[in-house]
């Protein structure tokens, strides 16, 4: 199934409490792509992120992840699909009671055989990877800083060399500086290892610097989809606000 | 679908070859250590080509950088040659490989007498802190008396129902069964002597000076003083606790005051009907174990129940409940960032807290003797 697009969602609804989330949305991303998702805090993007994840349930629709069927995949079929991709939550999501390093080595316990010294090995890499040190390494969660969490929470969701990284808004809470570095970083694990990425993020430079098309997502649909001149040139009212409001012209000026 | 990684290995005069193919990739990764382990041939210099590897992650990379750093370490200067430019990131990234987990320090002698020493200062510790929390408590009170509005009322009476009303039907039930098991065990031994009479003495002065108050205590402490330390610990793990502080309101008048206070009211509460219930178990059991009747129960009941035993239990109730709250907020406040120490803190709540509960209940014995109560 090599030609199978990375993602494919088709005729997505989500429904939580009563409320409609996601009606109908339909988008497919194809392997290699770095894509986007920008809309309204609380329109719905994470509850998208993870319906695709398999995290909520859903009221119709098709997500295809790696050309697998999410619905009616057995549970071996979900756990090949969790091997070949990684996911990075808004909070990092890591746990408390393992190390950095542990963490990191964790879903490669999991899912691979092999030695310590290899998982040790790769994980410390992977830390190298995303910008931590040895020491950091051997740290307890709670003794992070916000940007390291961060990086830890990427190199956990890449310990697997995963073919999608799901990212659930990776710059937020991070100084220009780190979220400068962490956009650079990105990019080059992009290149390194050919991933494709989903990216939540309100960061117009991270969507500026790194996705090379954007999905806008509003009021369950989604409104706009490509590189960020065509949605600069949308006449959505929204998309306007979005984009040619007081930050988004900064983007449009730097262009 | 996949390759299995392979190697090949050709002579070249003093030097060899070593021809990579196939997949290295995370699925191999066993097989990928076992090649690399035992690919080393007798040779002076070796060459890694990579031309034949079709897929490469960094698993497969730390495998090859196994392979070269044991080809380094045997003095053969390994070459890699034929490597895909967009995976030369990849070993850059990688370093030196990590060589083996350092050596676990050993148990020794000293261990026992060390572990004690610490565990006997963090006993200090914590009645360091007892005290002092009960002073906080004290003050926040005095200034809750002078203002009342300070005293937060509805979040006290919301404490009450929570750890008062909602746990008296599990006391109810579990007081009224140890009733039953008392006056059962009490009847059974003593029909030897033919002084069943006395079951109902032994039951009633059990019940209302010990049993009743300490089993309610433990129940309490179970359910309500280790909710306490669950709460406060996940509170100072969001930092609530410190948005608190922020506010300029002290957490202490906000979380700790109310439910402290709640706890120390409900505890001689649900002691009376722990009581209650198992006076009602014991003449239940007297009924139809015994055929003693109602009356005579009642008769005796009423000779042996004296103002002074009720007393004896009402006295030490709100006290251990003030331990078992006070307790339980301490170890949520010592409650760090991992959810293994909201785990420890709560478990600790109960441990301690039902130990400091007997020793308690010890020293009120020696109080009680002295003042021939």
């Amino acid at each position: 199934m090599a030609g199978a697009p990375a993602i494919s969602i088709s005729g997505l609804s989500v429904e939580l409490g009563g409320r409609r989330i996601l009606d109908n949305l339909s988008l497919e991303v194809a392997r290699g792509e770095m894509i986007g998702l920008v809309g309204a805090s609380g329109g719905g993007k994470t509850v998208l992120l993870r319906t695709m994840l398999g995290l909520l349930p859903k009221t119709s629709g098709q997500v295809e992840i790696l050309g697998l069927p999410l619905e009616n995949a057995s549970p071996s079929e979900v756990r090949a699909i969790g091997r070949r991709c990684g996911a990075m939550f808004q909070q990092g999501a890591l746990f408390s009671s393992l190390s950095v390093r542990e963490n990191v080595e964790f879903p490669m316990r999991e899912y691979l055989d092999g030695s310590d010294r290899l998982f040790r090995s790769v994980a410390l890499a992977k830390l190298r990877m995303v910008g931590l040190t040895e020491t950091d390494a051997e740290k307890m969660p709670a003794q992070l800083s916000g940007g390291m969490t961060k990086r830890a929470a990427l190199a956990r969701a890449l310990a697997l060399d995963p073919e999608i990284v799901f990212l659930d808004e990776p710059t937020s809470g991070l100084d220009p500086i780190a979220a400068g570095d962490f956009d650079a970083l990105i990019r080059s694990l992009h290149e390194m290892l050919g991933l494709t990425l989903f990216m939540i993020t309100h960061d117009l430079e991270t969507l500026n610097a790194v996705c090379d098309r954007i999905a806008a997502l509003h009021e369950g649909h989604i409104i706009a989809d490509g590189p960020m001149s065509t949605l600069l040139q949308s006449d959505h009212p929204w998309l306007k606000a979005y984009f040619r409001g007081e930050r988004g012209r900064a983007i449009q000026w730097a262009r | 679908m996949s390759d299995e990684p392979r190697i090949s290995q050709t002579s070249l005069g003093e030097g060899a070859v070593l021809l990579l193919s196939g997949d290295w990739t995370a699925r191999h990764a066993r097989l990928i250590e076992d090649l690399a382990a035992r690919a080393l041939p007798q040779a002076r210099r070796i060459v890694i080509d990579l031309t034949g590897v079709s897929h490469l992650d960094t698993f497969g990379a730390c495998g090859i950088a196994m392979l070269r750093e044991a080809a380094g370490n045997a003095g053969m200067k390994p070459v890699l040659m034929g490597m895909a430019e967009r995976n030369a990131p990849i070993f850059d990234a990688l370093g030196p490989t990590y060589a083996a987990a350092p050596p676990m320090r050993r148990a020794t002698m000293l261990d026992a007498p060390e572990t004690i020493g610490r565990n006997l200062t963090f006993a200090g510790a914590d009645a360091l802190a007892l005290f002092s929390m009960l002073g906080r408590l004290v003050s926040s009170l005095g200034r809750g008396l002078r203002e009342p509005a300070r005293l937060r009322f509805p979040s006290i009476v919301h404490h009450l129902d929570r750890t008062g009303a909602r746990a008296a039907p599990i006391i109810l039930l579990m007081t009224f069964l140890i009733g039953c098991i008392i006056a059962q065990q009490g009847f059974f031994h003593f029909r030897k002597f033919g002084a069943t009479d006395y079951v109902v003495d032994l039951v009633t002065v059990l019940t209302l000076r010990e049993i009743g108050v300490l089993l309610v205590i433990i129940m309490i402490a179970g359910r309500s003083g280790s909710s306490y330390a669950a709460e406060i610990g996940s509170m100072k793990m969001r930092e609530e606790i410190d948005a608190l502080r922020t506010m300029g309101l002290d957490p202490v008048d906000v979380l700790i005051l109310p439910r402290v206070l709640a706890l120390v009211i409900a505890a001689p509460l649900l002691t009376i009907l722990g009581v209650l219930s198992a006076l009602l178990g014991a003449g239940v059991v007297a009924m139809f174990y015994e055929d003693m009747s109602p009356i005579i129960f009642l008769l005796r009941l009423r000779e042996a129940a004296t103002m002074t035993h009720l007393e004896v239990g009402m006295i030490k109730a709100p006290v251990m409940a003030l331990i078992v709250a006070i307790v339980g907020a301490i170890e949520g406040l010592r409650v760090a960032g991992s959810a293994e120490s909201l785990g420890l803190g709560t478990t600790a709540s109960v441990v301690k807290s039902i130990f400091l509960v007997i020793v308690l209940d010890g020293l009120f014995a020696i109080l009680f003797a002295w003042l021939g109560m």
